[in-house]
């Protein structure tokens, strides 16, 4: 891989440097395990908030394992465990004794694979809704509107909503579950390579939504694909064996990285 | 802009989750409640009888409700003798249509042959008892029982075995049906527990030049002899138990009079179907229940190993994977 | 040449051994199904003889009369209810459990001493189920009644059913449960709405095999339904069912009783396949 193919977007404007934005979510001395075995290594990272942030490295390295983090994910296996302490809006999330929907409510969830619910398109969507809100009809037809038409599937699907969800393309389903995690307003979104299941043409659309996306939320997401990096993020952090290793402007870390660990990652070198 | 949570329904989500794992739960511990009450309402019931006939009972050659004098030997030894000669035929002729399902019958064939065969697992052993005793049994006495005996009936130990009335009800015949009766059973096991012989094993074997028989028996049977041993194991455990099947044919005899395989005799089962209902309660009852409980600790003991083996199939399955 | 020769002879011995082997499995396999023909054959010529609309609306005779006469109504009545009843009963606690074995901490130690127990119990001979709710019911309630006959048939439900829900639950990926968490679902509404839902089509098979199985069950009905000559209406007393009247009727004399008999195995061979076969549709369809 060479460096000409990680072009960046010619007319980006300069992003300003990470110290000087507003921090979303603030990871501090975070250890994470797997049993005994130590999968995340005292991880500190300042996340920015309403821009895009990407986690690299090579699989293995615990970059999906820090994004399952974010919304405690991990706490439905009893043997994994973390320490540490992850602030969102200065309020730490793992300490937090209230009820975890809470902290899932404002930090949103896709998957590598596209997951429609066993039940309707309109239903796919209501389900998450309905755990917080009770609407009337109206206005729940009105919220599943909105987010099919910020998940840009609305045109597609609005002739076939009571159909089941299982009936789109894996393009479409992956949209649909994008739909579903903004139906319920996040302030967080975490993308866990959701392209990975994917075709060109819908990762295409995917990453326009991305970049689309955040001026309303703080998007979070981990791809094993460095072009898919480059193309949507803002931020881009490397990590490789449990440890960060380099975070930065993901221009910066694609054309200067500070690290010989991630230059030789960059250019293929190694990985 | 933050989620619009009502507390009040995430409080009583969490009443809800809590309530339901509980009934969860619950209803799952109901399957260790029905064992430990199946185990000590035996025992209960089997009480007068433990304690009036001991251990003994299960070699005592007696059943009189009259005198009060009760020994399992004649039962016990019709479930294991008919249980014997059911896998005894049943084995190998599972073996072979399994052999037959897994690496010769067409692919067209595979899975209506195979559908076939666990259909009949599923057809209620009434049904195989009626038959034996209506259709089966004069068949076999007729054209099975009749020669055997001008064939062997001098012979020493032999005649023994064949001697008694040729009318197609007995042990030999209660052993044939139940043998019917569970060949759908092991062979289904067995077909399964082939198909999870890894095919590069199987290839590397063709690839030597190894016959379609000798990859069977030398590669795919060591392979998966635990599961094999589980499955026959399976299948026994259902012989031993089975009631209706047997009850249908065996005569109901409660006495040994020889070693005749053609004679009437009795099993666990069939005496317990047949009596129990009518014993007077008491030490009759209570023999009849010993003999229940007699018959659970060999269906037990049979069926534990029978998973274990199948588990630790299982589990190989799963390191090797 | 000698060796040649020798190597030769080798490989034909080798060759006869596997031809002789196959032949064997494919007798085997004829000889197998030889028996099941014959037995279907018999049952569907017989029972269907003795099928009229007599069968379905009289109840059952007295020995002795002639052939035609009578029928297996009240059998066929109490058969229903006490399936029926220990449907309702066991699916729901069969379920339940499934679902603890595969959603609550499926390789804890509760999880995986109950789902060997359950396994001992799927093949438990039938007749000690009837023997251990005798014990509990009959004897406690001083007379055989339907209730207990639906007691011990939901203890062969529950089993089948566990197995099956919990094998159907194993199978849906984990990433639809996450899915469900990641939106702040508890977990009873992940179980009940997503997974179990996406389940559906399997647990309804197990089901299904659950009640043809009992259909067909005799011996846990010998001294629990008991039998009776009678339509009745509650299942508080001795009832009719299907199994132990085909028994008592095979097992007689008498030809209009034999005769009624054949009709009765027809009918749960009938019903027994016809959901079998049912739940196969089904799951098939549901995998596909």
């Amino acid at each position: 891989m060479t460096q000409s193919n990680l072009s960046p977007k010619p007319d980006a404007p300069d992003e300003p440097d990470i110290s000087s934005l507003p921090v979303k979510l603030s990871v501090q001395d975070l250890n994470f395990y797997y049993g005994k075995f130590l999968a995340l290594k005292n991880i500190g990272i300042d996340i920015p908030a309403n821009r895009v942030t990407a986690f690299i490295g090579p699989s293995g390295c615990g970059k999906s394992t820090l994004l399952r983090t974010f919304n405690r994910m991990f706490e439905l296996y009893p043997e994994q465990r973390a320490e540490g302490r992850i602030l969102l809006d200065g309020e730490d999330l793992l300490a937090s004794r209230g009820d975890v929907a809470l902290i899932r409510a404002r930090v949103g969830m896709v998957f590598q694979k596209p997951t429609p619910f066993p039940m309707s398109i309109f239903d796919n969507i209501a389900f998450g809704v309905k755990l917080f809100e009770s609407l009337s009809r109206i206005d729940m037809e009105e919220r599943v509107e909105w987010a099919l038409k910020k998940a840009a599937l609305w045109d597609e699907v609005k002739d076939k909503l009571p159909q089941s969800g299982a009936s789109l393309s894996g393009g479409q389903q992956q949209r649909l579950c994008i739909a579903r995690c903004i139906a319920i307003r996040p302030e967080i979104l975490l993308l866990d390579e959701p392209c990975s299941a994917l075709d060109p043409i819908s990762t295409a659309r995917i990453e326009e939504l991305i970049a689309e996306f955040k001026t309303d939320y703080t998007v979070i997401i981990v791809t094993h694909n460095m072009q898919q990096a480059a193309r949507v993020s803002d931020y881009t952090a490397y990590m490789y064996l449990g440890d960060l290793i380099e975070f930065g402007e993901t221009e910066q870390m694609f054309f200067k990285p500070r690290r010989r660990e991630t230059e030789d990652y960059i250019t293929g070198r190694f990985g | 802009m933050s989620a619009f949570a009502e507390p009040r329904r995430l409080w009583s989500n969490a009443l809800a989750d809590r309530l339901f794992g509980g009934l969860a739960r619950g209803a799952a511990l109901l399957t260790l409640a029905s064992l430990a009450g199946i185990i000590l309402s035996l025992i209960i019931g089997a009480w007068p009888a433990i304690r009036e006939f001991g251990p003994g009972f299960l070699v005592h050659n007696a059943w009189d409700p009259v005198r009060e004098d009760f020994g399992g030997l004649v039962m016990i030894y019709g479930t294991l003798m008919t249980s014997a000669i059911a896998l005894l035929i049943a084995t190998p002729v599972s073996f072979g249509i399994a052999l037959f399902l897994t690496e010769l019958a067409p692919a067209w064939l595979k899975r209506p042959l195979g559908t076939a065969i666990e259909l009949l697992a599923a057809v209620p052993s009434i049904v195989y008892g009626m038959w034996g005793l209506m259709v089966f049994g004069p068949v076999l006495a007729r054209y099975v029982q009749q020669p055997l005996q001008a064939l062997l009936g001098g012979a020493p130990m032999l005649g023994a075995l064949v001697s008694g009335p040729p009318v197609g009800i007995g042990i030999l015949s209660a052993g044939i049906i139940l043998s019917i009766m569970i060949i759908p059973f092991i062979a289904s096991v067995m077909r399964d527990v082939f198909a999870v012989t890894p095919p590069l094993l199987k290839e590397s074997a063709y690839g030597l030049g190894a016959t379609t028989w000798e990859v069977v028996w030398r590669v795919v049977l060591p392979y998966t002899k635990t599961g094999v041993l589980g499955g026959i194991m399976l299948g026994l455990g259902r012989a031993l138990g089975e009631t209706m099947a047997v009850t249908f044919v065996i005569g109901n005899m409660n006495q040994l009079g020889s070693l005749s395989l053609f004679e009437a005799a009795n099993s666990i089962t069939s005496a317990l179907a047949n009596e129990f209902a009518e014993a007077a309660p008491g030490l009759h009852q209570a023999a009849l229940i010993y003999l229940g409980l007699v018959l659970f600790l060999i269906t037990f003991t049979v069926l534990v190993c029978s998973r274990l083996l199948l588990l630790r199939l299982q589990r190989n399955e799963g390191k090797r994977a | 040449m000698k060796n040649d020769s020798a190597r030769m002879a080798h490989f034909l011995r080798r060759k006869r051994t596997n031809r002789v082997a196959l032949a064997l499995a494919f007798a085997a396999m004829l000889f197998g199904t030889f028996w099941l023909a014959w037995i279907l054959w018999e049952t569907l010529r017989l029972g269907f003889e003795s099928l009229s609309l007599s069968f379905l609306t009289e109840n059952t005779p007295p020995p002795n009369e002639p052939p035609g006469a009578g029928g297996l109504a009240n059998a066929i009545r109490g058969s229903l209810a006490m399936v029926a009843l220990a449907t309702f009963i066991g699916a729901p606690v069969g379920i339940l459990s499934g679902i603890y074995l595969a959603e609550y901490r499926p390789q804890g130690w509760l999880a995986v001493t109950i789902r060997f127990v359950n396994d001992l119990l799927l093949s438990a001979p039938s007749i000690i189920i009837g023997l251990f709710v005798y014990a509990v019911i009959v004897v406690r309630f001083q007379q055989f009644s339907g209730w207990a006959g639906a007691a011990a048939l939901s203890l062969i439900v529950i089993p089948v059913v566990i197995r099956t829900t919990e094998n159907m639950l194993a199978l849906i990926p984990s990433g639809l449960r996450e899915a469900a968490y990641a939106l702040g679902a508890p977990k009873w509404r992940v179980i009940l709405q997503i997974t179990l839902a996406a389940a559906r089509a399997g647990v309804i098979t197990g089901i299904l095999l659950a009640v043809a199985r009992i259909c067909g069950e005799t011996a846990p009905l010998l001294f629990t339904a008991l039998n009776n000559q009678f339509w009745t209406t509650g299942l508080s007393g001795p009832t009719a069912n299907l199994p132990v009247t085909i028994l008592q009727f095979a097992m007689s004399p008498y030809e209009n009783w034999q005769h009624l008999a054949w009709g009765g195995v027809f009918l749960i061979t009938l019903i027994v396949l016809g959901l079998n076969i049912l739940a196969r549709t089904l799951s098939r369809d549901a995998s596909s």
